[in-house]
């Protein structure tokens, strides 16, 4: 079993360094490359959400993406933030999205979910096991 | 890639051909020039997407800020997309039926002679 792991302080400019590293270590693993283009995208959603917490909440701790391969291509996005876990918004539906009174964040975090769960078949939001912040854990099948 | 921004005018459409990544990080780029080219007196803008390789949330919502912004001035506002894994995330995201989305800028801008404007 293979891992990499990077952290990263919570800034925009790391998340496309990020991504990149997540599509790298999945090519690697053998994730299929018709999926890499999701892998990315997730990864990059993933990682957003995690920015995003850490500065609403005024955490200056790193955010930690963790890639492992055994047997399937696990990703794991980990952040410190002090709320509850879970997806927090179902996805939005037209109407919604077009209503003058949602604003900007909300929007982009109500359609950041639906690009998570479109996108990753198999995807958990949860606690940590230790301490605060919770993690977005996403796999995807290698084809070996 | 870098974000890129070029904006033109093709009669009272102005077109903003935007390039490369529009993410967390370059999103606050795109919202600033579409501010600048509403406050600029811009009401009916078109923004091509053709030559965009990375959008996530992030520049979505930008798009739909654009939108709702325009529409509230009395404009229209329009994108230009084609390319198969950007339309999956509109679809996706439900925001295929928020946007009108055109293969074309001519299409767009409604000048398509054969009219295969979606």
């Amino acid at each position: 079993m293979a891992t990499v792991k990077l952290s990263f302080s919570p800034a925009p400019v790391h998340v496309r360094t990020a991504r990149l590293v997540g599509v790298a270590v999945a090519r690697r693993a053998g994730v299929r490359e018709e999926l890499l283009d999701e892998v990315r995208l997730a990864i990059g959603e993933a990682c957003t959400r995690a920015v995003a917490l850490h500065r609403q909440y005024g955490v200056s701790e790193p955010v930690l993406v963790e890639m492992s391969d055994a047997g399937s291509y696990a990703v794991r996005v980990v952040d410190r933030a002090p709320i509850e876990a879970g997806l927090g918004l179902a996805a939005l539906n037209a109407d919604q999205l077009a209503n003058e009174s949602l604003n900007e964040d909300d929007l982009t975090t109500g359609v950041g979910f639906a690009l998570l769960a479109g996108f990753v078949e198999d995807l958990q939001v949860r606690p940590v096991d230790e301490g605060v912040g919770t993690e977005v854990r996403m796999v995807w099948p290698v084809g070996r | 890639m870098e974000l890129s921004l070029a904006t033109r005018t093709v009669g009272e459409h102005t077109v903003l051909e935007v390039g490369g990544e529009v993410d967390v990080y370059t999103a606050p780029r795109l919202r600033e020039r579409l501010l600048e080219l509403v406050d600029g007196g811009a009401r009916h803008v078109v923004v091509d997407l053709g030559r965009v390789d990375f959008l996530d949330s992030t520049g979505l919502g930008v798009l739909v800020g654009a939108l709702k912004r325009l529409r509230a001035a009395g404009g229209s506002f329009a994108l230009v997309c084609d390319k198969e894994p950007l339309l999956k995330i509109f679809r996706i995201t439900a925001l295929d039926q928020v946007f009108p989305l055109h293969p074309t800028v001519d299409a767009a801008i409604g000048t398509d002679p054969a009219g295969t404007g979606v």
